[in-house]
């Protein structure tokens, strides 16, 4: 096992237990130890849906370049991609479950859909998307199984279940099996893109809220979702990527880099228009949540974190340290885990700032207020749901093919 | 030239509308008995609030909390107080904030399994039954009208009565009482609705069938609270809200609030 595998799994192994305290308190106490409420109704798991979301719509994307598009550089880490959205979509849904007050009930969202609400939309875009991306995986990954069913053990036997008996790989089912996976790459495209637009549209639609009602939002959720997605798989392709330290590798990675700081361009351009635009107007009430972001209590979270570590520190060591895949792997990193920043500050200051004058103070009780700092258990609930899915992914890599390394036996017997 | 009590007094009364002989309660619990005669599609229920005799005591909020047994964190009818002027001209502006039930709801649309509905009175409820606690429609009221019900108690974490064993937290049973609202009775336990639901002023729809005024309007010390349904033209309500210094709160935004302010 590579040092830097054995240490995501340490990490994921102790997320996973430190969290299971969190879990415990939410499903044994509900919503009362937590900072969300009535008048900031949404908070870190919200912020944390709609980043992995991104996550997922951004590596998925990422991998329509190569069934879509048959972009030959990335055609190696093609099942990366998808098996990364997969398990982004994985956590994201479970942290917005774990946030509904009544997640038993999650089920009516498709029963009594009002397709008026974005949020209804949601539901069954999510589901469509879903499905696409297992069966599309399952394509992709198709062939590799076959070859696997003659591994010893539990892995053989995996394979073998997962083939579902269609074990022909003659040229001609693999010839099928790749036009099906150029459609469903090319019909997940502008799925993906009316998921994730959907949710920025779910924030934007809403009038009430000044700093969320621009038709920029579906747009920078969008772009913002390839950034984090794009970045974050530079760094899945240069721990995970087949034939580690080969030229290749390095190039996959750094050509996922530029991608990323391509992207990350883009992003901070659209920033600079929302802001630019919002702190021109003279409505003060519309600019509260901008400047609660720029110079409010938590003003270090953008300038410090997502400013500085996460656009100039990357863009930074991607102009210096360019022809290292290592380093540019990092400046990834950087930028993926810096977004969750960027996701929490729509989410939060949109709310944080009172609709009314003095209701803050009118009448008070837990969750009426317009404070909002996630508890401990809010953080540990999301450590151990980014944790599970960190350790879906580890097992994942393990006993599926989703890297075939060109020489020896394959990832998993490295 | 500084106002005397008495003139003060002047003022309201000269300022009060037709038929003030008789305590507004009594005229509007009349107006109300007509108005629950009427099919349900025909009232237009209709909140007006004077602020100029609103005194901040919170008796609204409180017996509102009381009538609907609310929890911690869930409140539906608050009362903002602002100061105005500069000394020694200063005064407090008292602002009661119960649910809009606005013609045009941003909070109904949002929601994504129609919980949240316009009733053919006008009322804007949740049916708490259906409700996911997704919390869309706390995020889409311009009026923080929407509260969430989280599942707290009052007493859960304070230390216990002697009853009870020592330093266990202990819950009444009063904040246990079942809530009467929309006409069923909602026994308040950990894991049943109305926990993990959105919750929000109703006008005491479960009050309005049984011929009662919502709890907010009988209890205001003030007589500031007016209620009834303004189809009807010789209800209270219908006279107040025709007054030339009646406003709304947000009124640009378009979403008619049946709620109305005398200013």
């Amino acid at each position: 096992m590579k040092k830097r595998e054995q240490f995501l799994w340490l990490v994921g192994i102790v997320g996973f237990i430190a969290g299971l305290y969190g879990m415990y308190d939410r499903l044994t106490t509900g919503h009362i130890n937590v900072s969300y409420g009535s008048y900031i109704p949404w908070g870190l798991w919200i912020g944390a849906y709609i980043y992995l979301v991104g996550i997922s719509a951004g590596a998925f994307l990422i991998s329509a370049l190569v069934y879509a598009f048959g972009i030959k550089k990335l055609e190696k880490i093609g099942k990366l991609a998808l098996f990364t959205a997969v398990v982004s979509l994985g956590i994201a849904m479970l942290s917005v479950l774990i946030d509904l007050g009544r997640p038993e009930r999650v089920w009516r969202v498709m029963d009594a859909t009002n397709f008026g609400s974005m949020m209804g939309w949601m539901f069954w875009l999510y589901t469509t998307y879903f499905i696409l991306l297992l069966v599309e995986l399952w394509l992709a990954l198709r062939a590799d199984l076959v070859a696997w069913i003659a591994r010893p053990g539990f892995v053989g036997s995996l394979a073998k279940f997962l083939t579902f008996g269609q074990t022909d790989v003659s040229a001609n089912t693999l010839a099928r099996d790749k036009k099906f996976l150029r459609v469903l790459g090319t019909v997940g495209v502008p799925l993906a893109i009316a998921f994730h637009g959907g949710v920025g549209a779910l924030f934007g639609v809403v009038g009430a809220r000044a700093y969320w009602n621009t038709g920029l939002t579906p747009i920078m959720f969008l772009v913002g979702a390839l950034t984090s997605g794009g970045a974050l798989l530079t760094f899945v392709t240069f721990v995970f990527g087949p034939n580690h330290g080969s030229r290749e590798h390095q190039d996959t990675v750094l050509f996922l880099g530029r991608i990323a700081l391509g992207l990350l361009l883009l992003d901070i351009l659209l920033e600079w228009a929302e802001y630019s635009i919002g702190l021109y107007s003279a409505i003060p009430a519309d600019v509260a949540s901008m400047k609660l972001v720029l110079f409010g209590q938590f003003a270090w979270v953008f300038w410090g974190v997502h400013i500085g570590l996460g656009v100039v520190v990357p863009i930074l060591l991607m102009l210096w340290k360019g022809k290292s895949a290592a380093w540019v792997a990092f400046a990834g990193l950087l930028i993926a885990i810096t977004f969750f920043t960027v996701r929490l500050n729509i989410v939060i200051p949109g709310l944080a700032v009172p609709e009314m004058q003095g209701l803050g103070e009118a009448f008070t009780g837990p969750g009426l207020t317009f404070d909002y700092l996630p508890t401990l258990t809010e953080w540990l609930v999301q450590i151990w749901a980014v944790s599970a899915g960190l350790l879906a992914f580890l097992v994942g890599y393990r006993v599926l093919p989703i890297v075939r390394e060109q020489s020896g036996a394959g990832a998993a017997a490295e | 030239m500084p106002v005397t009590t008495q003139e003060q007094i002047q003022f309201i009364v000269a300022d009060a509308p037709v038929g003030t002989s008789e305590d507004p309660l009594v005229r509007m619990q009349e107006d109300l008995r007509r108005a629950i005669k009427k099919p349900e599609n025909q009232r237009h229920w209709v909140m007006a609030l004077d602020l100029r005799k609103c005194v901040g005591c919170s008796a609204c909020t409180i017996a509102c909390v009381v009538e609907n047994k609310l929890p911690p964190g869930v409140v539906y009818r608050p009362v903002l107080e602002e100061e105005l002027g500069t000394y020694p001209n200063v005064t407090r502006r008292f602002v009661p904030r119960p649910c809009m039930q606005c013609e045009n709801p941003p909070c109904v649309n949002v929601c994504p399994v129609n919980a949240t509905f316009k009733r053919p009175d006008g009322i804007v409820a949740v049916n708490y039954n259906d409700c996911i606690g997704c919390r869309y429609c706390l995020t889409a009221c311009p009026y923080s009208a929407c509260t969430f019900d989280s599942g707290r108690f009052y007493l859960e974490g304070t230390p216990g009565t002697p009853t009870s064993l020592v330093g266990r937290p202990k819950v009444e049973s009063y904040e246990k009482l079942a809530a009467y609202e929309y006409g069923q009775s909602w026994e308040r336990k950990h894991d049943d609705s109305p926990v993990g639901n959105a919750r929000k002023c109703q006008f005491c729809s479960h009050r309005l069938n049984a011929g009662m005024l919502p709890a907010c309007a009988t209890t205001c010390i003030g007589r500031a609270t007016y209620f009834g349904d303004a189809s009807d033209h010789d209800s209270l309500v219908a006279q107040l809200i025709a007054l030339p210094n009646v406003m709304r709160l947000k009124e640009e935004i378009g979403t008619e609030p049946k709620v109305y302010y005398l200013v």
